[in-house]
């Protein structure tokens, strides 16, 4: 193991060091990782007040049908119109989820799993851009990703290709095939965004060579995957996952291969169980997982050592977790790394004991590049070691510690050498010690240290 | 030897530049050279994202298919919504009538049933083709825009030309070689940056991490060249978002509402244009920029007439105009190009959007553009012509045209476009006499 092995263990592995870090991981590094992995509900958040989905969409319905019932009356009330408008709403459960999940990441015991669930949350991307998605983001994470990042792969697939925030976002809500009989008496169909993308980007990618054909008849099997309508005065509770039978497409259809008979939603279920199996899927999530952790151009024994396990386990992820950070190579490559905002901005608060407001957190996020929960597209965010040390990215990180170093309080204040040491210990270069020591004031030292090359790669 | 050790070694390498050089780099033009020369071009690429729907904005409403195949997402040919007649077979969507005055005069050239070399379906696969400009999917490493900035001829300048990038992170077709300067709204609009604090990182950086030194140092400059108050005139700017900003009304109060069709929804569209624009066209400024507007992947509702579309593309007017006013008298010497990874299914599909498809529309519009044109050899979207049975069927190469714009608006040889900017496609022409 490299001498470097402890700040791998806080930074590779985890968000980034806290004053004590250094004395919690003693000498073995690994044993302090592998230790994370053995609380397989470690990544879940218990908080009553954040609402589940369909709280959340059954009360949107409800106000919509408000809002409609008033605009129709003879003297429409505006000001009651307006103040039914969804956006404050989603907007604040979305600033309410943002608080926890920082909050989660600053204080974590087990750092390791919360970058799993990153990379998850990553890898299964929607986006709180798309209407009503930014209202559930936060639950969809919570609801979809978290409780499986330590299970089977083939558990978490289905959990968020049947998540309503999914559904929504890759627009297979309202997919319905041409012969089914909602599709017939409306004359609508299929959309494939759902199909294409759960091929493209969740499970086997373009190399195990699907045809148009294909994605066709996988939009086609996944008809009807779409939401529960609320229907109170019905006693229907809505807003959850629903297979709706009158919007399926009748049919036995082929997948790469495979011709699926199974009727209603198991049709579909079975397509998702076989990508989950598929070599090329465990080749992608191998080789993505060596990329984040790890470089742009990781040790190819890893990556095959990570789809090996992911085989012989069938997807076992803390098996694969497991793997990757036993793994030599795992430890010995440099921290090449950019940290990306979100963790960057969780090293901060971590060091420095910060708890900025949820809105100024949204606001610093945007302007590194990396809005919560909104990448540009389904693929998710980009990974690459430099893509995040953008010039004006750079700059504003300056600004930001700045800002930052001017709020610390306590510790830190009191001396910037001593402080740098409780972080990084022997691991901070001479260079970096030596800036800080001659650093004007108490500000400008912990600007410098918050700024070094320690402090923004891993 | 450490593991930082052994990355400054190998970063060395890769960079090439001697440490502590980092702080030191200025802006690497010669105004008064370049202005004698006559001519100053600026290209700027806006990239859409998504997959336009290039048969909703320059309509086909002549192609005797288009109603069929469009059902209630097509444009009636005459009449209420009607667009406006760029020529007797196709219409501009009528959201976009600043557009449609620079057709009118001149300045805006249509090019239809155009394509990427690439032929599938994936957004992903489709835009790194789009960007970096090779002939397929293949291993990517930068894109044919940086490329082209290292084959400007000099034109009297002492050092290289940088290249703009819009945002915190470069897209592909701005990274490679080439120097890129990228911008986005300060994260504190009171705080500036202390340059001795800049200095004293630099010298941290030059000795541990020179590549995080050439970053800082190009991030820091741009903030020069943007001037005072920068930062409090964008702080508002979405960095292109597409939904209203999460500060909320407060913050929407605080910019100033544009008053057409697309509205406040779309002001981030008009904040980025407008500071590209204003990069562009400063005396040190660089000379050859991308932007990106993303969310064009209209599958579901997608509102050609009034919705969706229709709201964006009204957006992406008001940025054409943004961009139009703020280059100023650089405007006669500008030319941009908006593009896009593929077009849209040809019908309509089951929840009246269109899925991914391959041919589409691409628009040049700037002053030096000779326009007032539609280019394009139509295939038609009668069933036969259809690619696979379901898209617009490409008869224009891409590269064709972005090859014509480097050699005649830039000056870039044609050696170097089909050698190195655009790799293997010799055998295609760049296309001749786009600009005035």
């Amino acid at each position: 193991m490299s001498q470097d092995a402890q700040l791998h263990a806080i930074r590779r592995f985890g968000l980034g060091p806290r004053p004590d870090a250094l004395r919690d991981i003693g000498r073995d590094p690994r044993a302090y990782v592998l230790a994370q992995l053995d609380r397989p509900d470690a990544a879940e958040i218990r908080d009553e007040a954040l609402p589940p989905t369909h709280e959340v969409l059954q009360f949107e319905q409800r106000r919509n049908q408000k809002r409609r019932a008033l605009r129709k009356s003879d003297a429409p009330d505006e000001e009651e119109i307006k103040r039914l408008r969804p956006g404050p709403i989603r907007r604040r459960v979305y600033l309410e989820e943002t608080a926890a999940r920082v909050h989660q990441a600053v204080t974590t015991a087990t750092p390791f799993v919360e970058r799993l669930v990153l990379f998850w949350s990553n890898h299964f991307a929607v986006s709180a851009r798309k209407g009503i998605v930014r209202g559930v983001v936060g639950a969809f994470e919570r609801e979809a990703i978290r409780p499986h990042v330590l299970g089977r792969f083939a558990d978490l697939l289905r959990a968020v290709e049947q998540h309503p925030a999914m559904l929504i976002y890759l627009d297979n809500r309202r997919s319905m095939g041409a012969n089914s009989r909602a599709g017939q008496r409306r004359r609508r169909g299929h959309n494939e965004n759902l199909a294409r993308e759960i091929l493209e980007l969740h499970t086997v990618t373009e190399t195990a060579g699907y045809t148009q054909a294909d994605v066709t008849n996988f939009a086609k099997i996944i008809t009807g995957w779409s939401i529960a309508p609320h229907r109170p005065d019905r006693g229907r509770e809505g807003g959850t996952f629903r297979f709706l039978a009158h919007m399926h497409e009748p049919g036995d259809f082929e997948v790469l291969g495979t011709t699926y008979d199974q009727r209603g939603v198991r049709a579909g279920e079975a397509v998702l169980e076989d990508l989950a199996r598929h070599p090329a899927t465990a080749d992608h999530i191998a080789r993505k997982l060596a990329v984040h952790f790890v470089s742009d151009t990781p040790p190819a024994e890893l990556v095959e050592k990570l789809a090996a396990t992911f085989r012989e386990t069938d997807g076992d992820l803390a098996a694969v977790s497991r793997a990757l950070v036993t793994h030599k190579a795992a430890w010995a490559a440099p921290a090449e790394k950019v940290t990306p905002p979100f963790p960057y901005l969780v090293g901060i608060m971590r060091a420095l004991d910060l708890q900025p407001r949820p809105r100024e957190v949204v606001r610093l996020l945007r302007t590194l590049g990396q809005p919560l929960w909104a990448p540009p597209t389904p693929k998710g965010w980009p990974d690459g070691d430099m893509d995040w040390a953008g010039p004006a990215a750079l700059r504003e990180r300056l600004r930001i510690a700045g800002r930052a170093a001017r709020r610390a309080r306590g510790a830190p204040r009191q001396d910037p050498r001593s402080f740098a040491d409780a972080l990084f210990g022997p691991h901070l270069t001479d260079p970096t010690r030596i800036a800080i020591a001659r650093a004007e004031t108490v500000e400008q030292g912990l600007q410098l240290l918050i700024m070094s090359p320690e402090f923004q790669r891993r | 030897m450490s593991c930082q050790e052994d990355r400054l070694l190998t970063r060395r390498r890769v960079l090439q530049v001697a440490a502590g050089g980092a702080a030191l780099s200025f802006w690497p033009y010669v105004p008064a050279v370049a202005k004698s020369a006559g001519r100053d071009p600026r290209l700027l690429v806006v990239v859409l994202r998504g997959g336009l729907d290039g048969l909703s904005v320059a309509v086909p409403v002549g192609d005797p298919d288009y109603q069929r195949l469009r059902r209630e997402l097509a444009l009636p040919k005459s009449g209420e919504g009607a667009g406006f007649a760029l020529d007797g077979t196709f219409a501009l969507h009528p959201s976009m009538a600043f557009l449609r005055k620079l057709y009118e005069q001149k300045q805006a050239t249509v090019l239809h049933a155009v394509a990427s070399p690439y032929r599938g379906r994936s957004h992903f696969d489709g835009q790194d083709v789009l960007e970096s400009g090779l002939g397929g999917v293949g291993a990517v490493k930068d894109g044919w825009l940086n490329r082209a900035l290292t084959k400007l001829p000099d034109a009297g300048r002492v050092t290289p030309q940088k290249g703009l990038s819009i945002g915190a992170v470069t897209p592909l077709i701005m990274r490679g070689p080439a120097d890129v300067v990228t911008w986005t709204p300060p994260a504190y609009r009171h705080i500036d940056i202390d340059p001795a604090t800049v200095e004293r990182l630099q010298d941290l950086y030059a000795q541990t991490d020179p590549e995080l030194g050439q970053a800082l140092a190009d991030g820091v400059e741009l903030d020069r060249v943007a001037g005072p108050g920068s930062g409090a005139a964008m702080a508002s700017g979405d960095q292109m978002m597409s939904e209203p900003s999460m500060m909320g009304m407060q913050d929407a109060a605080a910019r100033p509402a544009p008053k057409k069709r697309g509205g406040r929804r779309y002001a981030s569209f008009i904040d980025t244009a407008a500071r590209a624009a204003k990069f562009l066209s400063s005396a040190d400024g660089p000379r050859v920029g991308v932007l990106s507007y993303s969310g064009w992947d209209t599958h579901f509702n997608e509102g050609v007439l009034n919705g969706q579309l229709a709201n964006k593309l009204g957006g992406l007017d008001a940025a054409i105009k943004a961009l139009h006013d703020g280059l100023g008298p650089a405007w006669d010497q500008s030319v941009i190009l908006f593009v896009t990874e593929f077009g849209r299914t040809a019908e309509t599909n089951g929840t009246r959007g269109t899925d991914h498809g391959t041919a589409t529309m691409a628009l040049m519009t700037g002053g030096a553009v000779r326009g007032g044109r539609v280019i394009a050899d139509w295939p038609g979207l009668s069933e036969r012509s259809l690619y696979e049975g379901r898209d617009l069927a490409p008869t224009l190469d891409l590269r064709a045209v972005t090859k014509g714009l480097l050699q005649d608006h830039l000056g870039i040889p044609a050696g170097a476009l089909a050698r190195d900017i655009f790799p293997d496609s010799g055998a295609l022409r760049p296309m001749a006499d786009l600009l005035a």
